[in-house]
């Protein structure tokens, strides 16, 4: 599983370098994304979704801290 | 991609229809503007921005100071050649942009040359001998080219796909005779008018390099920016055109004067 980085990170940026490395993976990887921008936890996995990626899982791992889990689409 | 790159590119990243790869693509490609008066500095200064790798500006002109009222990236470069002041707003606009710069007009003997290479013409042109010479290279190139043209608060634009769809010649066969329309030199313009059109040319440049949407091809878009009504003319492939039907092959110097009929 790729681990991409983004806290310091914030709206829209959060979601164009989730975006970068969603088009950098093979269809089909697993991303766990680090976000440490509130409002990019509930942005972010909305718009992957409108993109055909699935998200596996959003979790509160610390105070401030988020992952969110995004399975690339299959196919371009 | 850098992270700089990213940040600058951020809002056209965001769009499914662009994304990384769009951008990529954009950044490896080029457009050529001829003419960096009215529709020419709009069209630059969104291409720029949008971060097209390189830009060709081909002008022979300098800049007067009647020309400041529309064409606003001159700002501060009276006296300066037209092509050259657009490259230097394009320099502090945007440093991943290339720009090749023609300080002087096309002709006849230059116009295949220099637009060899490009993936896009823009005609940004303000005079019928040069629309008719660089409609037919191009369809020779066999390169897209955009054209547009602007008078008072009136403006027309159409996409030229060479081999798909109709040229400015299947169109217009021949100029008007000289002096039977008016330049906008004697009826005016508005200066956002050209802004309208130039900026529609840049975006049908955008939209040829990444193949999405529906350029203007077959369709000639007339704006009448005084009512705000926007009327679409179909057009249709002439068979007899003489450039389109490979009937004309080459540029014949001598008919690029007054009427331009091949």
């Amino acid at each position: 599983m790729k681990r991409v980085d983004l806290r310091g990170e914030v709206c829209p940026f959060t979601f164009v370098k989730t975006k970068v490395a969603l088009e950098d993976a093979e269809p089909g990887e697993i991303l766990e994304v680090i976000f440490d921008h509130e409002p990019a936890v509930r942005d972010v996995p909305r718009s992957v979704e409108a993109e055909g990626h699935e998200v596996l899982s959003v979790e509160k791992i610390d105070e401030d801290e988020w992952k969110v889990v995004i399975r690339k689409r299959a196919e371009e | 991609m850098e992270d700089e790159q990213i940040k600058r590119y951020a809002r056209q990243i965001i769009m499914p229809e662009i994304g990384v790869r769009g951008q990529r693509e954009l950044l490896e490609s080029s457009v050529l503007v001829v003419g960096a008066g009215g529709l020419g500095s709009p069209a630059i200064q969104y291409l720029a921005g949008a971060g097209v790798g390189r830009i060709g500006i081909a002008d022979g002109d300098e800049v007067d100071i009647s020309n400041l009222q529309r064409q606003t990236i001159h700002a501060g470069n009276l006296g300066k050649n037209k092509a050259e002041s657009a490259r230097d707003f394009v320099e502090r606009l945007n440093p991943d942009v290339r720009v090749d710069v023609y300080p002087f007009h096309l002709d006849p003997e230059n116009v295949r040359d220099i637009v060899r290479g490009y993936d896009v013409v823009l005609d940004c042109t303000d005079n019928f001998v040069s629309r008719f010479l660089l409609n037919d290279a191009c369809v020779i190139e066999k390169i897209p080219l955009v054209h547009a043209a602007v008078l008072r608060f009136e403006g027309e634009i159409m996409t030229i796909v060479p081999g798909n769809s109709a040229c400015y010649r299947c169109v217009f066969s021949h100029a008007p005779p000289p002096g039977s329309v008016p330049t906008c030199q004697e009826a005016g313009v508005v200066g956002a008018t050209v802004g309208v059109l130039g900026t529609l040319q840049a975006i049908e440049a955008i939209k040829l390099i990444l193949g999405i949407g529906e350029p203007l091809k077959d369709r000639m878009l007339h704006v009448d920016l005084l009512t705000m009504d926007f009327t679409e003319l179909k057009l249709r492939k002439n068979p007899e055109c003489p450039i389109c039907s490979g009937k004309v092959k080459e540029i014949i110097p001598e008919k690029y004067v007054e009427s331009c009929q091949l």
